[in-house]
């Protein structure tokens, strides 16, 4: 930004006050809404000191929700992943009848609140729901158990996937397919070595973000898991409870786990879209 | 080993809308067949359902004496290359190249060393020698279009097909790469097809033109055919820069607006199109015996001058080609005579 009058600005350049006022009301809004409950969410978890903050990991109850989430991500992730390339290869790369159906489809759970996704499968699978007694015949149980935990995250994130790699795949087309299919490679090979290729870092992007969110998603998880400790708890489920007891510093221990994930996610997808840019576009902006 | 390709009946719809509305075409073996029509015309869609890209809905193609219709792109070993190129982002030029070689089988693909061998003959074939560890996007478009056909010619294709190769190019480098072309073809004697909308390229460069339009083939011929013999008012009217006036024909004259031509041709009566060339006229000798027009517009187009003549009320303006050094002006009146004579019953 040089020194300059009012004749050096662009017709669209507000005057410096303008700007500076923006730049602060914005600045504010993000340090009371963002960066003062992460601060607080860090001291409250260490205003003991680091014992006590490391004690709450050493609590079994904590450690199984830990393992739990990680499973959970471990199991959902990966399924969406087949689920958002197989969907979005196929809505860039082909014309069906019921495309944009497809396309509806794929947002629905973006809006749609999390606790309802939850309560579907509460209907569907619990004790006086529509499969419930044929749950109980096979003596398997979905709600108020992990398979309900899964089910409930793969349905919360599978846009994520989906919805990175379609404009991306969209805009690059069919023809390097093409060519590849002319000389000589058949589908899967033009698959693995073109198309996957060109989407390998919108992909990572999108794993990312859907990792994020199957980490942390607390509502649709919530009306399915049943709350049962060292079995059906999350770590979001966790952190709730142990702060309803009153333990704040455990609650703000784990807490403060998933706020080092998120930051973390942060940095990664920073790193992508400072590195990889061009490769994410055009679905790089949202 | 150049084979000849036959279309039979060979139709494409895409719902409701037809693209190719049956046609057939036999091209000999190493014949550069040029494929040369409007936008929409079918042209590319042809194109593709000789590569096995599309499937036609109804008709067949032949390789030879083999049916070719039911195999897949890959078991048709065809070359193909596309108007934007598509050449993988992510690898190298030698890699590109080499991309047809390496997803053999096993037992049909050639050796590490081989393959590096043929990548090199191919890269000093298409004049791009040392390139090869650069990236498509650190080449200029018509080294990428030249990339593009090393990739297509490596896998030994038994026909090369060509999308609009040189539409994203500018003039210059579209000339040079012409010229090439026809070497390279020359050189490797494929039976070779390739879409173009630019009449100028399908004739300098083809053996043989097929002119399309709305799915059909109008006409195929040598630049000869096409341009002094064409067969249908479309092709009369696409290539030459023709501009089409409505006549009237009676016994040996043909009544222009206000004017009148003699004409030898017999065969024609009655309501008619004749088109015209800017070469098509020349000035008259003797003021007498032709048709007055009035210039209205001079312009200067490479070695010649054009102007822009007013025949009469209704009638479009056309076109005559004039020596760079002659004095006309706008406003001035000539008197013209028409060489050449294309005369079409109108339908």
């Amino acid at each position: 930004m040089r020194d300059g009058g009012a004749q050096e600005r662009g017709a669209l350049a507000e005057s410096r006050t303008v700007r500076w006022t923006l730049i602060a009301l914005a600045l504010t809004f993000l340090a009371l809404f963002l960066v003062l409950p992460l601060l607080a969410v860090f001291t409250e978890a260490l205003r003991r000191g680091f014992g006590p903050f490391l004690e709450a990991f050493a609590e079994p109850d904590t450690q199984s929700a830990i393992r739990l989430t990680l499973l959970v991500a471990a199991i959902a992730v990966p399924l969406n992943l087949v689920f958002g390339l197989s969907a979005a290869w196929a809505i860039a790369k082909f014309e069906f009848p019921g495309k944009s159906v497809l396309i509806s489809l794929i947002d629905l759970p973006f809006s749609v609140s999390p606790v309802v996704s939850g309560l579907v499968y509460v209907l569907l699978f619990g004790a006086k729901g529509l499969l419930g007694p044929l749950m109980s015949d096979w003596d398997f149980k979905i709600i108020f158990a992990v398979p309900g935990i899964v089910l409930a995250t793969i349905f919360v994130t599978f846009p994520f996937i989906a919805r990175e790699l379609i404009p991306l795949m969209q805009e690059q087309g069919t023809a390097e397919e093409e060519a590849a299919l002319t000389l000589g490679a058949s589908g899967f090979r033009a698959f693995l070595t073109v198309t996957l290729p060109n989407v390998k870092w919108a992909l990572l992007y999108g794993v990312l973000l859907c990792n994020a969110r199957a980490m942390g998603e607390f509502g649709a998880v919530s009306v399915v898991s049943g709350h049962i400790r060292g079995l059906t708890n999350t770590m979001p489920l966790h952190v709730e409870i142990l702060y309803n007891e009153y333990n704040f510093v455990a609650a703000f221990a784990v807490a403060s786990l998933l706020a080092g994930l998120a930051l973390v996610t942060l940095a990664a997808k920073s790193l992508l879209e400072w590195r990889h840019g061009d490769a994410l576009a055009p679905a790089r902006r949202h | 080993m150049a084979i000849a390709i036959t279309a039979e009946g060979l139709a494409k719809s895409f719902g409701a809308a037809t693209a190719v509305a049956g046609l057939d075409l036999e091209v000999r073996p190493g014949e550069l067949l040029a494929l040369l029509g409007p936008s929409g015309s079918g042209k590319t869609t042809f194109l593709r359902l000789v590569a096995g890209l599309e499937t036609p809905t109804a008709g067949r193609i032949l390789f030879d004496n083999e049916d070719a219709t039911r195999l897949s792109v890959s078991e048709r070993r065809v070359g193909f290359v596309f108007q934007h190129y598509a050449l993988f982002k992510h690898m190298n030029v030698a890699d590109n190249i080499a991309y047809g070689l390496r997803v053999r089988p096993r037992p049909t693909r050639p050796a590490k060393a081989e393959i590096r061998r043929r990548v090199d003959d191919l890269l000093d074939l298409v004049q791009l020698g040392g390139l090869g560890k650069r990236y498509p996007t650190q080449l200029s478009g018509g080294q990428r279009q030249r990339v593009a056909l090393a990739r297509a010619l490596a896998v030994e294709p038994r026909v090369l097909l060509l999308d609009e190769p040189f539409g994203a190019l500018d003039a210059k480098v579209r000339r040079d790469l012409r010229r090439w072309l026809r070497e390279v073809h020359d050189r490797t004697g494929h039976t070779t097809l390739f879409v173009t909308h630019d009449q100028e390229e399908a004739l300098e460069l083809a053996d043989r033109v097929a002119v399309f339009n709305g799915g059909r083939i109008e006409q195929v011929g040598t630049a000869d055919d096409i341009l002094d013999r064409p067969a249908t008012p479309f092709v009369a009217g696409f290539v030459g820069e023709a501009v089409r006036l409505p006549v009237d024909v009676a016994g040996s004259w043909i009544r222009i607006g206000p004017h009148a031509v003699r004409t030898q041709s017999e065969n024609v009566a009655g309501p008619a199109e004749l088109f015209v060339r800017p070469r098509d006229f020349v000035v008259a000798d003797d003021p007498a015996s032709g048709i007055p027009a009035r210039v209205v517009a001079v312009r200067r187009t490479g070695p010649a001058r054009r102007a822009e003549l007013f025949l009469g009320e209704g009638l479009p303006p056309v076109e005559i080609e004039l020596a760079a050094d002659h004095p006309v002006r706008k406003g001035d009146v000539l008197t013209v005579t028409l060489r050449t004579i294309r005369l079409f019953t109108s339908r």
